[in-house]
């Protein structure tokens, strides 16, 4: 049986895509057959986040309409052989999502393997309510801001009463928190919500804080993960919430700026 | 930061009020979250039955739902008008 990872937020933008990716290619790289799904129907773009947009065929909604099987759809990474891309349908529109079919794809799924991460779709939607629906982990992506955090807030409201788990009386989804394009230095100046302020307000389990990177849009724009990408802090920061979240006890790092004083004077980041 | 943030140093805080927008506006969103849907609707049809007897205005009547771990409590408050206005009353 395999994990069901939920990656949600609510709001948009605030790298939800970003961390399906990284997670799923952190998964993988240490040895667990994932599968990553991008539940954001005719707006796609987990593909490009992984750099196989040009090797897509067929998509989910061919799968759960049964034109094409599981194994035509599923994409092989071309970093790491133990990850899979199931895209979505850039043509249709949401409602080609069914709770049925989502189901039957997540069971085959999990026949094979042992993590799937579910990238939602932003907003409270149809999309996004099944991308949560069978989870049994999900992971809150937040920006340290007032709008991701209410969202979130809205988010774990429905993660707690929608979910097939919350249907069935089964336990609850496990809730973490992910706390993403974090700037200590604003922090500091108290000009940007602090980690404490966050968490007074959400009171998650935090699997991680990202900081603001330039190593994020750079991993973009090449196709890549930016969990690859071992020299910047972000990919740093998404290894640990990766081992974090099987179980590994490390610090949490990225709190506090430490950067030198010539940096902060050039306002430099990595 | 830059340089030039070097010599502003007494730019307003502005995470604080952010965090005490928050509070408040969370709280009030967590009051309603777990209310059946069925509440507004059930709230006017009150209004509407009560008027029949009372002239009462719209915010007259709160409709409260309270959750707790072994019991849901539906609360409803009506405020008279005063005696003079009326002969009728009506208990709730």
């Amino acid at each position: 049986m395999a994990r069901i990872i939920v990656v949600t937020s609510g709001k948009g933008g605030v790298g939800k895509t970003t961390t399906s990716a990284a997670i799923a290619m952190g998964l993988a790289k240490r040895g667990h057959k994932t599968a990553v799904i991008d539940f954001d129907v005719g707006l796609r773009n987990l593909d490009l986040i992984l750099g196989c947009e040009r090797r897509v065929v067929y998509d989910f909604i061919n799968v759960i309409n049964g034109e094409a099987s599981l194994n035509q759809a599923l994409i092989r990474d071309k970093n790491c052989n133990l990850l899979y891309i199931l895209p979505a349908s850039q043509t249709r529109d949401k409602d080609a999502l069914t709770q049925e079919g989502v189901g039957k794809v997540l069971d085959e799924l999990s026949k094979d393997f042992e993590y799937i991460v579910c990238d939602s779709p932003a907003g409270i939607e149809k999309g996004a309510n099944l991308a949560l629906y069978f989870a049994d982990d999900a992971f809150v992506v937040t920006n340290p801001e007032i709008s991701s955090v209410r969202d979130s807030d809205r988010m774990l409201g429905i993660l707690s009463s929608k979910s097939r788990r919350a249907e069935r009386n089964e336990e609850p989804i496990k809730e973490y928190l992910l706390l993403t394009r974090y700037d200590p230095d604003r922090v500091k100046l108290g000009e940007m919500l602090s980690l404490e302020d966050v968490q007074e307000i959400l009171s998650l389990d935090l699997l991680g804080i990202i900081p603001e990177s330039k190593s994020v849009l750079s991993a973009s724009n090449a196709g890549m993960p930016v969990i690859l990408d071992e020299k910047s802090e972000a990919g740093q920061a998404y290894a640990d919430v990766v081992a974090r979240y099987l179980g590994e006890k490390l610090p949490h790092r990225f709190i506090d700026g430490k950067q030198g004083f010539l940096r902060r004077l050039f306002g430099g980041r990595k | 930061m830059s340089l030039l943030d070097y010599f502003r140093s007494s730019k307003p805080k502005t995470a604080p009020l952010a965090k005490e927008r928050l509070q408040i506006l969370v709280a009030h969103e967590r009051k309603f979250r777990n209310q059946p849907s069925y509440l507004p609707q059930l709230q006017k049809e009150l209004l509407d039955v009560i008027r029949k007897y009372v002239n009462v205005d719209q915010d007259a009547i709160s409709v409260n739902f309270e959750q707790d771990d072994n019991q849901e409590t539906l609360e409803l408050n009506i405020v008279l008008p005063d005696y003079q206005h009326t002969n009728k009353t009506i208990n709730s």
